[in-house]
Parts: structure tokens; C-alpha cells; sequence
């Protein structure tokens, strides 16, 4: 009963790092961008959550609805006044950038809030659980952080495949000149895209604020959590990005069940083992992409 | 005034000139075939007047305002609209999402879905299939469709004939004719002579990047169309 206790909470768990994994994801698809800052401006939606909480003493998941549209603002201005000129000339100039990016940003967060480690307090609701069984209860909290990430895919997945937006994302993944010659402004929309990476990275950011701590360095060690999601799950699937992340706080909390130590390692060696048998992922997108 | 107008423009891929100092007008309405051997430089004209590629030097107007500084999507905006080379239809797109997309800038005017599909009724069957699968006469059907989506006041198709049936080619050129009549002025690049001067105004060939002969077909001696393009 333990072990599926695990596997309950590891499924929440993933829930989370699938909120975490689908920016990185979706910068990606569209550009091409491998945005290696993802994790510290994941950290940097927590800080702040952090601000927004000690200044006005409100609930940090009411925080959301001024941390999510300032993240976006950022992400827009990011793109528009520094990736954008990173892209077109290769794979390592936006890796450099927004290598800079996370290093500039960790420092900063070092600066202005100190190394200490810092939590956001949701109140009650982090404590109150549903109980199944005698062993296994669920969290709400876990339970509502699924729910969201859940409720987000759904969205974008809605946006991408029903909206003039969505066709012009795919296009422009699909081969940016053509989508050029339709009259796509491709800065612009990838301006748009970035927007929309770091507003599902504050949601994650604040959720994972609320579940565990942080500090400044933690940054790179949720890019790597958020990558292992991506690849698991295999590039270019929103769906497949779920099922990376579910499977990835699945192995964790297994590993975790057999020794605590074990919890991070578990899920790498899921990711070494995805990388090793099946390089594209569980759900690659299996479209030719034309050059 | 001319629709188009370009003045003294040449093109470079890197050092590699392509275009040397054309000039040429195309006016409202008119059907106009730029004709010309493998890599004379006829892509490259459509991609420059597109704004995909920088003009050097000379100027291109559109309906009188100079359009040399503004990008592609600014260009699409004012009603250019380019069928490219290998059409390029968006495999991740299906049949209608492609036309659908083909109107992103919003331009209003004769074509929408229904008018395409009434050009085009193989589309209408596909609509909800990938443009991935379609044949490669239909993906070029998809390619003008989703062009003249648009509106476009000056339509630029590059190579509509390569690589395909000439019985297909013959029913996508049927359809010129249509899409004039709609008030569109199409500047066709072609490597078939014989097709450029069956629906053409006025033709004009280009050889190793220099227009070498202009006028119109009835105007011109299969010797000196075959000089300009072969250059000898």
C-alpha cells in the first residue's frame, strides 16, 4: 500500500513539473530556443509571489494574478529586446544569452533577498487532505496543483490547435519563412510565445514556492526537472509533456519510497533510460519537418 | 502609375551577385511572365520584391510608396502576396487551416474559404486532412489558395509548373484567368516558355541575372525569345 501511496504522489507531483516542463517546451517548438534561464525565471516567479505575499498579505495563489501577467511582461520584453537578436544565427548563440540570463538572474536574487531559503505560505489548505484509504490520502493541495496543471495544458492546448494564434505558432514551427510570406510577423510571435513560457513558468513558480522551499541557486536543478519532463515526454506534445512529468514525479517518489536519497536519482535514471531506448520520447510528434 | 515598379535593384547572396540593376513595371491588372533558364535569377526577383531578400541599391514601389524598407509582413500587409518555389504548404497545418492562415493580415476583399474552395474543389474534399499528404498538384493548388487568401492586389507565383503532370499544370493554369478576373495582378515566373506566353500580357526574360529581352508574346520571334534565354 505504500507503493501505490507512492505512485499517487508522485502522479500529483508530476502534475507539477509538467506545469514546469510545458514553457521550456513550447519556447522550443516554436523557436527552436533552448532556454536555459527557464529554471531561474521559474525562481524568480517565486520571489515575486514572495514580494506580492509580504506586501499585501494576501493568499500567494491570489499572488497569481499579478505574479503571472508581470512573468509574461518579462518574457515579451526578454524576447524582444534580447533573444530575438540570439536567434537565426545558430544553436549556441540563444544558449549563451540566456546561459547569461540565468546567471545574471540567480545574482540578482542573491542580492536583493539573500541566499537564505524562503517559502510561501498558502495557509490551511496546504495542510487539509481527502482521505481514501486507511494508509493513502491525498493532499488537496497536490490535488489542486494536478488540477492546474491539468487546467493549463488544456488551455494552450485549445489556444495551439483552435485559435489564428495557434496556426500561426505552428506555422511558424513548422518553417518560418513560409509563415513570413503568409504575413507573419515571426519577432513579434515569438515575442507572443516567450510571453506565454513564462506565464506557465510563474504558475509553476508559485505552486512549487508553496510546496517546497527555494533559494537564488536553486534554478538550475528545476531546469533540469522541467528537461527531463520534456524529453521523457518527447518535443513538440503538450500531452507528451504531461505524461514526462507524471512519469518523472512517479519515479522519484518510487525512488523515494525505497531511500530518500534516492528520490532525484530515480528520476534520472528514468531519463537516462527514455534517452537510451527510445531517444524521442514517449509521445514524439511524428511530423517531417522540412529544412 | 505602374502597381509595381522596380528601379536599378540588384541582389546578392553573400558575395554572389544575382540580380544586376533591373528594372521592369508591372500594371493593375496586368498578367506578367518572367521567364528564364535554371538560375537566372528569377526566385531570386520574386523573394527580393517579397522582402525576403534585400534590394542593393535602385528601389521597388508599390503603388507608388516605396517598399524597400519594410519587412515581408509589412509588405503582405499592402497586398503582396508570393507563392514560393517548392510551395511550402505547412505540413503541421491541415488543408484549411493552411488557407485560414493564408489570411492572417485580414485583408478584405473577393477571396475567403468559400470562393478558394469553389477555385479549388479538391481542397474542399481535404479540408481536414494534413497538407503533408496532399499530392504535389494539390499542395500548389494550396499554396495559391492560401496566397489569394490575402487579397493580394499583386499575386507572385514562382514556378507553379515544376515538378509536375502537365496535364495538372494545365489545370492550375486554367485557373489564372479566374483569379485575374477577381482584379489580382500576377507576375509569373516561369521556366516553360511555351506557358508563359500562352497567359501572359507581356513577358520579360531574364539571363544570368540581367533582363535580357521584354515585350509582348505576339511581339516576340521564337529566335529571339530562344536568344534571350539561351543567351547565344
Amino acid at each position: 500500500m505504500e507503493w501505490v501511496n507512492a505512485v499517487i504522489q508522485g502522479t500529483l507531483l508530476g502534475g507539477l513539473y509538467a506545469l514546469l516542463a510545458t514553457g521550456l517546451s513550447l519556447a522550443f517548438g516554436v523557436m527552436r530556443l533552448v532556454n536555459l534561464a527557464h529554471g531561474d525565471l521559474n525562481i524568480l516567479a517565486a520571489y515575486l509571489a514572495l514580494v506580492v505575499v509580504t506586501a499585501t498579505g494576501a493568499n500567494p495563489l491570489v499572488g497569481l494574478v499579478a505574479v503571472v501577467p508581470v512573468m509574461m511582461v518579462i518574457g515579451f520584453l526578454l524576447q524582444r529586446v534580447l533573444l530575438n537578436f540570439a536567434l537565426g544565427g545558430g544553436v549556441l548563440p540563444p544558449v549563451l544569452v540566456t546561459f547569461g540570463i540565468a546567471v545574471v538572474v540567480q545574482n540578482v536574487l542573491l542580492d536583493v533577498f539573500s541566499a537564505d531559503s524562503q517559502g510561501l505560505d498558502a495557509g490551511p489548505l496546504e495542510n487539509a487532505s481527502v482521505t481514501l484509504t486507511d494508509q493513502i490520502s491525498v493532499g488537496f493541495f497536490p490535488l489542486l496543483t494536478l488540477l492546474v496543471a491539468v487546467g493549463v495544458l488544456l488551455g494552450l492546448q485549445f489556444v495551439v490547435s483552435r485559435t489564428q494564434l495557434g496556426r500561426a505558432l505552428r506555422a511558424t514551427s513548422d518553417d518560418t519563412e513560409a509563415a513570413r510570406i503568409v504575413g507573419i510577423d515571426h519577432r513579434r510571435l515569438y515575442s507572443i510565445a516567450m510571453a506565454i513560457s513564462l506565464g506557465t513558468v510563474a504558475v509553476a513558480g508559485v505552486f512549487l514556492g508553496i510546496r517546497t522551499t527555494f533559494g537564488p541557486s536553486d534554478g538550475p536543478q528545476r531546469l533540469i526537472f522541467a528537461f527531463e519532463s520534456v524529453i521523457i515526454g518527447g518535443l513538440g506534445s503538450l500531452w507528451g509533456t504531461l505524461v514526462g512529468g507524471v512519469a518523472l514525479g512517479v519515479a522519484q517518489a518510487v525512488g523515494n519510497q525505497v531511500n530518500p536519497a534516492y528520490q532525484a536519482l530515480a528520476g534520472h535514471l528514468l531519463f537516462l533510460a527514455v534517452l537510451a531506448f527510445r531517444p524521442s520520447g514517449l509521445f514524439a510528434r511524428r511530423t517531417a519537418r522540412q529544412v | 502609375m505602374s502597381l509595381l515598379e522596380v528601379r536599378g535593384a540588384s541582389s546578392f547572396y553573400g558575395d554572389f551577385q544575382a540580380l544586376y540593376d533591373i528594372s521592369l513595371a508591372v500594371q493593375e491588372g496586368e498578367r506578367f511572365a518572367m521567364i528564364g533558364s535554371n538560375g537566372a535569377g528569377k526566385s531570386t526577383l520574386l523573394r527580393m520584391i517579397a522582402g525576403l531578400l534585400p534590394a542593393r541599391g535602385g528601389g521597388i514601389r508599390f503603388d507608388g510608396q516605396a517598399i524597400d524598407a519594410l519587412p515581408t509582413h509589412e509588405r503582405v500587409k499592402l497586398g503582396v502576396s508570393l507563392v514560393p518555389e517548392g510551395r511550402r504548404v505547412f505540413p503541421s497545418l491541415s488543408v484549411e487551416e493552411n488557407l485560414l492562415i493564408g489570411g492572417y493580415r485580414g485583408r478584405r476583399g473577393h477571396w475567403g474559404l468559400g470562393r478558394v474552395y469553389e477555385l479549388f474543389p479538391l481542397l474542399k474534399e481535404r479540408a481536414r486532412r494534413s497538407a503533408a499528404v496532399l499530392s504535389g498538384g494539390e499542395q500548389q493548388a494550396l499554396a495559391i489558395g492560401r496566397a489569394l487568401m490575402n487579397n493580394p492586389r499583386l499575386l507572385l507565383l514562382d514556378e507553379v509548373s515544376l515538378g509536375l503532370a502537365p496535364v495538372v499544370i494545365r489545370e492550375l493554369y486554367d485557373r489564372l484567368p479566374a483569379i485575374a478576373a477577381a482584379g489580382t495582378t500576377v507576375l509569373i515566373v516561369e521556366q516553360n516558355i511555351d506557358q508563359a506566353l500562352g497567359v501572359a500580357d507581356r513577358v520579360a526574360c531574364l539571363l544570368e541575372g540581367r533582363i535580357s529581352l521584354a515585350g509582348r508574346p505576339a511581339e516576340l520571334t521564337r529566335e529571339a525569345i530562344a536568344a534571350a534565354y539561351f543567351g547565344i
